[in-house]
């Protein structure tokens, strides 16, 4: 599966679509693999404030459960309710139908520290 | 797989009675109307035989350490030797009530004494409470009695709790359960606490630090003495977590590496039996300072006669109801006089020694990221065996060889884990089979991959669907519908 370019992503394998002050956010096809079959997903309410790699909500596979960061500072305005009764999702399409959550951003110079795909395409390699 | 409830309904039932022999009355006139129940209860009707048929076949499909090899990490399987039962089965304790006046239960309560005399001893540290009643339970205990020891200093600012990313997995949930938030501290490259990253977490809002020692890897914390007193300074407690004591039971002492909480599993370190969730005894030894906050009632000596007081102003309160789960002392009682100092030094030297052979027969085979010497474990990968076979296929396939699979995917830290603990009770030939059976899986994952991907052959029932028992668990009996 290959990573959309228009992303941008952090060390902690997760993806962020940047649409003005949102930013879609979900775990990303390298996260998935890892994890193996997701579970579980326990994701914040709407309206929750975050700090940049505060722990937003986990994700639980058979193998693991996981913490999953918050990329960048802001506000819960959605969370993809979908994955309470569908954890598979994640699984089966982790860039699209799997995002977890969507963060009105607080601070917008915070994005500038998030890889470009080039960046976390090379990280993965590394692993 | 059938359960008792599957079961068509028996023509006879469990016994006959004999014929009544005192005036008869109806339920009605012995309790209140609204406790009558109007339905049959949904119990199983069948007669004795059926009863033992079925728990008996149930019975054979279970592997246990009286079984065969069983080197589950972290979980100490060791052997338990049938003495212990023998001693935990006199009536003179089987039979005692945990309601029975102190003064009728004197021998009882003079194990529970000594016992944590002998707790005391083995960690080095100032006293120790019986009662927490598994190792997690002991982990969650000594966060309170850091918590109350803070209260009662009036520094209720501390309220973090340090843990490093190589410690066990309830740590953590420990934490939290008593109110505290947790701060993770990375390992460094050689798996051992990175002390730079701790030194730059350390203030005066750090209630204490949580360890594993000897850590998940199986490494000793090198620097453990560098960072308690590191913690000290900075006026936090330090909590050892005691799942691990036997990589150096006998040879060194919590207390004297700066430890001010220790929990012991007994069902671990001390031999008894253990698994599918109890019962187990997670003691917690204390330094000087956290004494005045230990649980009650705590068990004491006064003059000649053993005592329940329960008359600490500053205790935590009570962890459990009576005294902790007794039969397990008395297990681990008996398993430590039959030892003695010297049986258990050898004890843990031997665990050592057994891990580090092991280690070092195996990575030969297996992939061992952290690649040092060990101590009672060590975490391998199954990562690089073969393309497209997994950990799990590995595990699985022991099964067919005979052999309790080790635990797999922790610690975290290693990805593919695989992590081994052979304990001192396994012979050289039982740890050479063990050998074998895994370089053979290994040859066979690149032969014939579909061979391990559908393990286990030989078991009761196949490779079962762990992802969607997860997903769609079923908790209760679906009674006729």
């Amino acid at each position: 599966m290959g990573y959309p370019a228009n992303y941008r992503y952090t060390k902690e394998h997760e993806w962020i679509e940047l649409d003005g002050n949102r930013a879609k956010v979900g775990i990303t096809d390298h996260a998935q693999s890892e994890l193996g079959d997701v579970v579980f997903v326990e994701l914040p309410a709407v309206g929750t404030a975050f700090n940049r790699g505060d722990t937003l909500g986990t994700v639980e596979s058979v193998k693991a459960v996981s913490d999953v960061f918050a990329p960048i500072a802001g506000k819960i305005v959605e969370v993809n309710s979908e994955l309470e009764s569908s954890p598979e999702t994640i699984n089966s399409d982790p860039h699209g139908a799997g995002w977890l959550v969507v963060i009105e951003i607080s601070d917008p110079s915070e994005s500038n520290s998030l890889l470009d795909v080039a960046a976390y395409e090379k990280l993965i390699a590394e692993e | 797989m059938r359960t008792i409830f599957d079961y068509q309904k028996s023509s006879g039932t469990g016994g006959i009675l004999p014929k009544l022999d005192v005036p008869k009355c109806g339920t009605t006139d012995l309790l209140p109307r609204e406790l009558i129940r109007r339905s049959e209860p949904r119990i199983p009707n069948l007669s004795e035989p059926e009863v033992v048929r079925h728990y008996t076949a149930l019975s054979k499909l279970n592997y246990g350490v009286d079984d065969g090899f069983y080197p589950l990490g972290s979980c100490t399987m060791k052997y338990n030797p049938k003495v212990n039962e023998d001693v935990a089965g006199l009536p003179g304790f089987s039979s005692v009530h945990p309601a029975t006046d102190p003064e009728l239960a004197q021998g009882s309560l003079s194990v529970v004494y000594e016992m944590s005399r002998l707790l005391a001893g083995i960690a080095g540290m100032a006293d120790v409470t019986l009662q927490p009643a598994a190792g997690a339970h002991g982990e969650v205990t000594g966060m309170f009695l850091i918590k109350r020891y803070f209260e009662a200093r009036g520094e209720t600012q501390r309220t973090r709790i340090l843990l490093p990313d190589s410690a066990h997995g309830t740590n953590p949930a420990s934490a939290a359960t008593a109110g505290f938030s947790v701060t993770e501290i990375r390992s460094g490259a050689d798996g051992l606490v990175d002390l730079n990253a701790l030194s730059g977490e350390l203030d005066d809002t750090v209630a204490g630090m949580m360890l594993t020692v000897p850590n998940t890897l199986g490494i000793f914390e090198e620097n453990i003495v560098k960072i308690t007193a590191m913690v000290h300074a900075a006026g936090g407690l330090c909590y050892f977590d005691g799942a691990n004591l036997n990589a150096f039971l006998g040879h060194a002492r919590p207390g004297d590496m700066g430890a001010d909480v220790f929990h012991f599993n007994l069902h671990k370190t001390m031999s008894s039996p253990h698994g599918g969730g109890g019962p187990g005894s997670g003691p917690v030894a204390v330094s000087e300072v956290l004494v005045p906050f230990l649980p009650v009632p705590r068990v004491k000596l006064d003059g000649e006669h053993y005592v329940l007081d329960w008359e600490e102003p500053q205790s935590i309160g009570s962890m459990q109801s009576f005294y902790g789960n007794f039969g397990v002392f008395l297990k681990a009682y008996a398993y430590i006089l039959t030892l003695g100092d010297e049986g258990l030094h050898e004890a843990g030297e031997n665990a050592v020694l057994n891990a580090n052979y092991l280690q070092e027969r195996l990575k030969k085979t297996y992939k061992l990221p952290y690649d040092r010497l060990c101590k009672h474990e060590f975490v391998l990968t199954g990562k690089g065996v073969a393309e497209g076979i997994s950990t799990l296929d590995i595990a699985k396939r022991l099964i067919d060889y005979g052999f309790h699979p080790p635990t797999i995917y922790f610690p975290l830290i290693v990805h593919e884990a695989l992590m081994i603990e052979p304990t001192e009770t396994e012979s050289k030939e039982t740890l050479d089979r063990f050998t074998e059976a895994l370089e053979k899986i290994a040859s066979e994952a690149r032969e014939d991959p579909q061979l391990l991907h559908d393990a286990p052959h030989t078991a009761p029932t196949r490779r079962l669907d762990q992802t969607r028992a997860a997903r769609y668990p079923i908790m209760t009996y679906p009674f006729g519908e």
